[in-house]
């Protein structure tokens, strides 16, 4: 195997995935502007973004994203820098459970709480609109913690999380100091990394927001997708934009960390 | 730690509390964590768990296990292994050959980070969206289809194709398993020394060679343990389905979700039974991989 | 002409020059060394000639037979890695054994030859381990091994030494260049360290920015350095410039003059031989052996080596002390 031949090979490769890949894309945009008989139009993308039922739960997806987000770095971020810094020997234990979410899956985890926060148990979170929202937070914190843990870990592991606190410390910095003044700089751009990731796995959740009876996006998708012909395309594009804008902010933020890391 | 241990003792018989209570604060920093998970993620699944065990009066039975072992339910398992096996199996080799092509095909510098972040997009893009375009594209009505019935005069349908069939879920899936695949391997190859090849190509071996004896033999564990990851990936997807074929095929967490919703049977115990099953199937896939992974690290320490 | 001899030889990547019109002659048998600074392009060149970086221009040749064009594994050159680069997944015994697995030799006769050359690297009992399972030493024996018991025309090592510590760096040293004499192999062995290069080699060729600085024995290029480059590159050299020369000896010159420590002879502070001067001692390092004085003559300081006799010999700080180099000594470099 020469190296012309496999490059050739590669290249076959990259054309035959990049089909597969953006063919259905093409598909589903020209679908989307057939929604007039006779020409090409944006009609089914001004019907969906006139929906009042569109911006109604599309903004209740983003709020939950932006709290599910706000709360994870609030829960993950100090607890991924204090296994660093003073419990290196629980690090197994925390990855494990980080890890747990990829292994039940989401409709487990929310059948658990139907039964463990149903209107009559101890705790009954499901009984009202506010609490239940709260727990469709928690579970898409739950659902998160596998990118959100990983890529905070990461970010932590890249800078000397020790030496620059015992340096903070020295210099008379107190805990909440060192966290938001030394460490979290230092991490911005893996954290927002971990948030679009997170905002992106949120904002067309289904399962979770449908068996929770909340009106997030998900769901509407759904229920446009069983009850309408051409809404539905232009539905998925917008979803595959928001998807696409939230990478490329990753990618962004990852290039600028990078460069930092690079010139210090 | 032993250090830390022995010098702390002395001042912990003579001078009181103070390392304990240092211990004691030290415990308190991942304690907000530990809660957390134990309420919405731990204690949630092992109420289930419990459940399957219980009828409904709370005694213990293993009637609800037995009743997962009927025509339907042992079906909608076998569906759901077939599309996860098929579409994890397929989407690792797929994958594999993408990033191989991307990593070390020898493509412009610009192919890998395109790649990267499309498969980032792709492996994301699943759920209800993900239906949607694969039903305009592949549907009754899709595009794709009614282009091969107007210019190739090929009428998929009739050849018994059907998106929401076995093969057009399985294909759907791809898209999301083929770039997830992508993203998870890459390291794997990047750990791929170059050096690796041309000792090989120096002592006399092909191209063939290398991959057959060390290259392969290298990946495999990687490749198996992606592969279990992705199948895992499959087993617990909902959205996609119910979007894709709403209840008319037959697989376990559409099965489930259902039972939830109320939708068909109401008996909550059986829904626990089959919840743990999930978990089991998932739960076995994933300690083969971290197993696999483990295996791997040591290796290459 | 030379067994392995490279004319002209230059490599580009995009446009940045790497190699450039490179000439080296190694004869068989030789152990040849190049030497110098990192990124000056060994690597690249030992490359070239194991046929993984293809020449931008100039040509190869082995026994007289022009190679440039051929793929590695048609060339029978062995070659070790700086890394090691073993294969993981195989054991030492397979490790070794796989140049002659792709040959297709007879398992019985694999096994007798790994079996021998696992001897000559004192390893055996080791066959059945992993890489992982070995020390950094151990490892480079083993890829050692793996490229010797293909009997290569020609042995190249990259850096092989400079990823181990400074005990078993030395004895593997030796053991390499005793296995080498023993097996009569033409080698090519690349370091940027000038001790290992000065102990270990019949020749060196200096490298620097991709062009031959200069080449001959170990004792040539340590006591004849044409360039300031080589001088500065192999040690300590006294290095003086034009104007400083004509301030402590009243020598015109052009370029520098380079003069080893450890021929500046210190004289008693009484004497009043010709062509002596006078300085004083600013400083003292103790290197073992050797003292290494600064001293400070008309303004220039020079350093200079004095055998550590006994304690009574050392000049303190503040001494006035007369030295003496002889012309020999003096060389004038580019
Ligand atoms: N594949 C390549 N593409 C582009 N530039 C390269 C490549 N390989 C080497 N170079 C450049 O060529 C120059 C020489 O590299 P080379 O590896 O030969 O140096 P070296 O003398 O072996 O250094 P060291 O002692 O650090 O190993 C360096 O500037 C390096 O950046
Ligand atoms: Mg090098």
């Amino acid at each position: 195997m020469t190296r012309t031949t496999s490059r050739i090979g590669a290249w076959i490769a990259m054309i035959v995935g990049s089909l597969y890949f953006l063919l259905p894309l093409a598909a589903t945009f020209l679908f989307s502007l057939k929604m007039r008989r006779d020409a090409l139009s944006f009609d089914a993308y001004k019907v969906v973004l006139t929906d009042p039922q569109f911006q109604a739960t599309f903004g209740y997806s983003t709020l939950m994203a932006v709290l599910t987000i706000v709360s994870g770095i609030v829960l993950v971020a100090p607890t991924a820098f204090w296994i660093q810094l003073k419990l290196p020997r629980l690090r197994a234990v925390v990855e494990f459970i980080t890890l747990l979410p990829l292994v039940i899956p989401a409709i487990v985890i929310v059948f658990g709480y139907l039964k463990m926060y149903n209107s009559s148990a101890w705790l009954p979170l499901t009984a009202h609109e506010r609490s239940t929202d709260f727990l469709l937070v928690a579970s898409y914190v739950t659902l998160s913690l596998p990118y959100l843990y990983r890529s905070i870990d990461t970010g932590l592991r890249a800078v000397d999380v020790r030496g620059l606190t015992e340096a903070a410390q020295s210099l008379g910095a107190g805990w909440g100091g060192i966290l938001l003044k030394v460490i979290l700089p230092n991490v911005k751009s893996a954290i927002l990394s971990g948030a679009f990731l997170t905002f992106a796995v949120v904002i067309g959740e289904f399962t979770m927001a449908s068996l929770l009876s909340r009106p997030a996006f998900g769901p509407y998708l759904q229920l446009i997708g069983a009850n309408r012909a051409y809404e539905p395309a232009a539905l998925a594009i917008i979803a595959f934009l928001v998807t696409w804008a939230s990478m490329g902010l990753i990618q962004v933020f990852a290039r600028n960390g990078r460069a930092k890391r690079k010139a210090a | 730690m032993a250090i830390t241990d022995t010098v702390d003792e002395p001042a912990a018989v003579s001078g009181g509390t103070r390392p304990r209570a240092g211990q004691f604060l030290t415990w308190l920093g991942v304690a907000p964590f530990m809660i957390f998970a134990l309420l919405f993620l731990i204690l949630p699944t092992a109420q289930l768990m419990v459940g399957a065990f219980q009828d409904a009066q709370g005694h213990f039975t293993l009637n609800n296990i037995a009743r997962l072992f009927t025509d339907d339910i042992l079906s909608a398992y076998w569906i759901s292994f077939k599309v996860s096996f098929v579409s994890a199996a397929t989407g690792a080799v797929l994958g594999l050959i993408l990033a191989l092509a991307a990593i070390q095909g020898g493509l412009p510098a610009w192919v890998r980070p395109t790649l990267m972040t499309f498969s980032g997009v792709a492996s994301n893009f699943a759920g209800v969206p993900l239906a949607f375009a694969f039903l305009a594209t592949l549907g009754r009505i899709g595009l794709l289809t009614a282009l091969l019935r107007q210019y190739l005069d090929f009428d998929l349908y009739g050849t018994g194709f059907s998106i929401l069939s076995f093969t057009g879920l399985t294909l759907t899936y791809l898209y999301f398993q083929i770039p997830l695949m992508v993203l998870i391997i890459a390291p794997a190859i990047d750990g791929m020394k170059t050096e690796w090849r041309e000792a090989c190509e120096s002592l006399g071996g092909s191209g063939w060679y290398f991959w057959w004896h060390v290259a392969l033999p290298i990946l495999f564990p990687s490749i198996l343990g992606s592969a279990l990851l992705l199948f895992a990936n499959a087993f617990g997807a909902v959205a996609t389905a119910y979007a894709l074929t709403g209840s008319s095929l037959n697989i376990v967490p559409i099965l489930l979700f259902a039972q939830i919703r109320g939708d068909v049977l109401h008996d909550q115990n059986l829904g626990y039974a089959l919840a743990l099953g999930m978990i089991v199937v998932t739960g076995l896939s994933n300690a083969g991989y971290i197993w696999l992974r483990a295996r791997t690290e040591r290796g290459r320490a | 002409m030379a067994f392995l001899d490279i004319k002209q030889i230059n490599k580009r990547f995009g446009t940045q020059q790497v190699v450039c019109d490179m000439d080296i002659a190694i004869e068989r048998g030789e152990f040849v060394t190049f030497l110098g600074p990192s990124g000056c392009g060994k690597t690249t060149v030992l490359r070239m000639i194991a046929g993984f970086e293809a020449p931008t221009a100039g040509a190869i040749c082995v026994g007289g037979q022009d190679i440039t064009a051929q793929s590695p594994q048609k060339r029978g050159i062995g070659i070790v890695f700086q890394n090691y680069a073993l294969f993981p997944n195989l054991t030492v015994e397979q490790n070794i054994g796989f140049g002659l697995k792709v040959r297709k030799l007879p398992r019985r006769e694999i096994a007798a030859k790994v079996a021998e050359v696992l001897r000559l690297v004192e390893l055996n009992g080791k066959e059945g381990h992993y890489p992982h399972e070995l020390s950094g030493g151990q490892r480079q024996r083993v890829a050692l091994a793996r490229a010797l018991v293909v009997e290569p025309k020609i042995l190249l090592l990259d850096e092989p030494l400079s990823a181990l510590d400074a005990r078993i760096r030395k004895n593997l040293r030796e053991q390499i260049r005793d296995i080498q004499r023993r097996l009569q192999l033409t080698t090519v062995f690349v370091t940027h360290d000038q001790e290992e290069a000065l102990t270990m080699s019949d020749r060196i060729y200096v490298m620097n920015q991709g062009k031959v600085e200069q080449h001959g024995t170990a004792e040539e290029i340590y006591t004849q350095p044409e360039t300031e480059f080589v001088a500065r590159f192999m040690g300590n050299y006294n290095l003086l410039k034009a104007e400083e020369a004509h301030q402590l000896l009243g020598l015109q010159i052009d370029g520098h003059m380079a003069i080893r420590p450890e021929s500046i002879h210190v004289l008693s502070a009484g004497s009043h031989e010709l062509g002596t001067f006078e300085g004083v001692i600013r400083r003292h390092q103790l290197l073992g052996g050797v003292i290494r004085y600064q001293v400070e003559s008309r303004g220039v300081a020079l350093w200079v080596d004095r055998l550590n006799r006994n304690v009574a010999d050392l000049l303190p700080v503040g001494a006035s002390v007369r030295l003496q180099i002889s012309d020999d000594d003096m060389r004038v470099v580019r």
